[in-house]
């Protein structure tokens, strides 16, 4: 079976997205609200690497269904982390768990060092924002965002000063006394936030907070979400099922499937060393490909020598798009014999559909200069050779990445050229 | 825009153009034909519903009217003056207002319960309350006099302590209360079934308690259904006649409302009294429909700018 997921991960550039250079500096905020804060981190150095969230051993119950099963991660202070899954996997209970609007079976959540799992929601001191942004319709803006300050019995001038300063951040200035229903949702969504910010919580829980808007609108406010967070600073969890969105905005991603958590790290690492199939393929596309039918080149050894064990009969190649190289001829890498279906121009990478005996799909993204010299058509036999890939043994659960170039010795690197 | 203004100006000067009207004629004709004024169709069933309404509500009450104010309108506030009709409208909005009171408190409650708890029997009881809907009133009444009359252990025991029940003012607050009680639960249900528990959660989230939550944020979403509900509530109070018929055992000057007043003014030979009783029953219940009308309009506004 080989199977490629509709999502170039590998064609963009998944960090340092370009839009967050020219970052407006929110200076008043960064003088009034956020510096005592930062100057902390920066004076002890521990700070930063406080733990803010902990999850340990959670797991949940509905009825029959394993919800979430044994989850345990944390999530350093000051840290913006995705918690993505698909539908089901749980990420959403977890959150809903961390936050106190749900009791887990068992396992417990530390907040700030402090044991949270047996207190009532109200004194978790957690800001959440819902799916659907929850705001109050009968309040205005400003009560909204005041709401969670008003119950701290805080004096009322000080409320109006801190709210301003909100609706400063979430660039609503002049919204303050519009009602929920006279906004946008994007707006709303700011609200929101802003309500959320608003009694200054240990951490800020977000689930799907982009999943209600369209996608222009989805993609403004997630690269607005990660400038807040630069000026903010506040521990961040949020509920994705897009990886695209837990790319662009996260620091790190924790990775859910059936209610377990399948990897944790840095969106790039995950992406470049999955630890499993569902990693593998969750993030980015993947080609999946009998490793038995790779021929060995004439270079260096073969594939039967690349990891500790010969790999099984049934043991499968994951390949990225990207790592692929397409030869007209043999050149002494291993590689697939295969046939050019179609090739489809995708602006800065040019797509090919080629298909390996018997019947194996297998797609491959190549940069369009590199493709230019190529001059490939539909029904070519053509030679693909992987630069990586990871070979995963259902039988032993073992999923292993092997860097080819260097599997094959070194000759390869001086000897045959691409 | 522009390219769409430009693509019907292409098409109206193309060679296609004579075939078009054929063509949506033929396609709107069976709409055409319903929706055209000239449609005979169309006006007889006007007439029709125009008539049916007529015959039933704006004819009687015409009549009903004249017939009060067949003296004039002297006579008519000479009546309402009268002592006897003042004790039974006195009486009618005292039970009103208890009874729209604690059914609006306890039918917030059990709407509550009913959306977001989840127990034993919780279909069998969000049934049952509809029973009110479903049983005659003079049943109901029945009921509270078996419950209740001075032969029952129940009604004997409060009797012997001076508590009198059955044929009394409070047996016909609760044979009121049971007629209403399900305007306010079933206005109240589906709202906040649509409602979701996200604002309370909100809420919760931002510090806020229980009560908290309840006050600033449950009740004012649910403020305009909890308003209907309450008019429906009142109007049926007023009007009830059944189960307070069975109950008060129209006790005259001491157990009769507005609407056992007439009653009894009809079968007696002093009918201007019950004539006069019409009319503001009649008026008051056209003024509660109003209010009540207002109100939907509000209630549907606010559904449809939900967030």
């Amino acid at each position: 079976m080989s199977e490629l997921r509709d999502l170039d991960l590998g064609a963009r550039p998944a960090q340092g997205h370009p839009r967050l250079a020219s970052r407006p500096s929110l200076s008043y905020h960064r003088g009034t609200w956020l510096a005592p804060r930062r100057e902390a981190a920066a004076g002890t150095g521990d700070e930063e690497k406080a733990v803010a969230i902990e999850v340990r051993g959670l797991s949940k119950k509905y009825g029959a269904f394993q919800a979430v099963d044994g989850v345990s991660f944390e999530v350093q202070a000051g840290q913006l982390v995705a918690l993505l899954g698909p539908s089901g996997s749980g990420k959403s209970t977890i959150l809903r768990t961390i936050a106190g609007l749900e009791t887990a079976d068992s396992g417990s959540v530390m907040l700030t060092g402090e044991d949270a799992t047996a207190l009532p929601v109200q004194q978790r001191g957690v800001g959440f924002v819902f799916q659907h942004y929850a705001l109050f319709r009968h309040m205005t803006v400003r009560d909204n965002i005041g709401f969670g300050l008003k119950i701290r019995k805080v004096p009322k001038d000080e409320i109006r000063r801190r709210v301003d300063e909100l609706l400063d951040l979430i660039q609503l200035g002049g919204y303050a006394n519009r009602y929920p229903s006279q906004l946008s949702g994007g707006q709303r969504q700011r609200v929101a936030l802003a309500r959320a910010l608003a009694p200054r919580p240990k951490v800020l829980l977000l689930d799907e907070p982009f999943g209600a808007l369209d996608a222009k609108v989805r993609d403004e406010l997630r690269t607005w979400l990660r400038r807040l967070h630069d000026e903010v600073h506040v521990t961040s969890l949020f509920v994705t099922h897009d990886q695209r969105e837990a790319f662009e905005v996260s620091d790190q991603i924790v990775v859910l499937a059936d209610g377990k958590v399948q990897q944790i790290g840095p969106p790039q690492a995950l992406y470049e060393r999955p630890a499993n199939p569902f990693v593998a393929g969750f993030l980015g596309a993947i080609n999946v490909l009998p490793l038995r039918s790779l021929k060995a080149g004439s270079i260096g050894r073969g594939p039967e020598t690349w990891l500790d064990q010969p790999p099984a009969d049934h043991a499968e190649a994951y390949v990225r798009p990207h790592d692929l190289d397409v030869f007209a001829e043999r050149d002494g890498k291993p590689y697939w014999p295969a046939r050019v279906e179609r090739i489809t121009p995708l602006g800065s990478v040019v797509r090919l559909d080629l298909r390996i005996a018997p019947d194996h799909p297998l797609h491959i993204e190549l940069p369009r200069n590199r493709s230019l010299g190529v001059g490939f058509a539909p029904g070519d036999e053509v030679y693909v050779s992987p630069r990586h890939l990871n070979v995963y043994d259902r039988a032993q659960n073992s999923f292993q990445p092997v860097d080819v170039h260097r599997a094959m010795g070194l000759a390869l690197q001086e000897g045959a050229g691409i | 825009m522009r390219a769409d203004e430009g693509d019907g100006a292409d098409a109206g000067a193309s060679p296609t153009e004579p075939d078009r009207p054929t063509l949506a004629r033929a396609v709107d004709l069976p709409l055409e034909g319903r929706d055209a004024p000239s449609s005979w169709g169309r006006r007889l069933l006007i007439g029709a519903v125009l008539l049916w309404f007529a015959a039933l509500i704006l004819i009687p009450g015409l009549a009903l009217a004249r017939q009060a104010f067949a003296g004039g309108a002297r006579p008519l506030i000479a009546a309402l003056a009268e002592p006897g009709v003042q004790r039974a409208f006195a009486m009618s909005l005292g039970i009103t207002l208890v009874a729209t009171l604690v059914n609006t408190v306890f039918g917030i409650a059990m709407a509550l319960v009913l959306v977001r708890q989840r127990f034993f029997g919780r279909s069998l009881v969000d049934g049952v309350v509809d029973m009110p809907f479903a049983v005659s009133p003079i049943v109901a009444g029945l009921m509270l006099i078996v419950l209740y009359g001075p032969d029952s252990a129940i009604g004997g025991w409060l009797e012997s302590r001076g508590f009198q029940v059955a044929y009394a003012l409070p047996g016909m607050i609760l044979a009121t209360m049971f007629v209403t009680v399900p305007f306010v639960v079933r206005e109240l249900v589906p709202i906040l079934r649509e409602m979701g528990e996200e604002y309370e959660q909100a809420a919760h989230t931002l510090g806020a308690g229980r009560w908290r939550t309840f006050r600033s944020v449950t009740l004012p979403s649910i403020r305009w259904g909890v308003a209907y509900g309450v008019t429906l509530t009142v109007a049926r109070c007023l009007g009830e006649f059944g189960a307070v018929l069975v109950v008060s055992g129209n006790v005259i000057g001491r157990t009769q409302t507005a609407t056992l007043y007439i009653a009894e003014g009809i079968e007696s030979f002093h009918p201007e009294g019950a004539y006069a009783a019409s009319l503001v029953l009649a008026a008051s219940s056209f003024l509660l429909l109003v209010g009540m009308d207002l109100l939907r309009a509000r209630l549907e506004r606010t559904r449809e700018v939900e967030p």
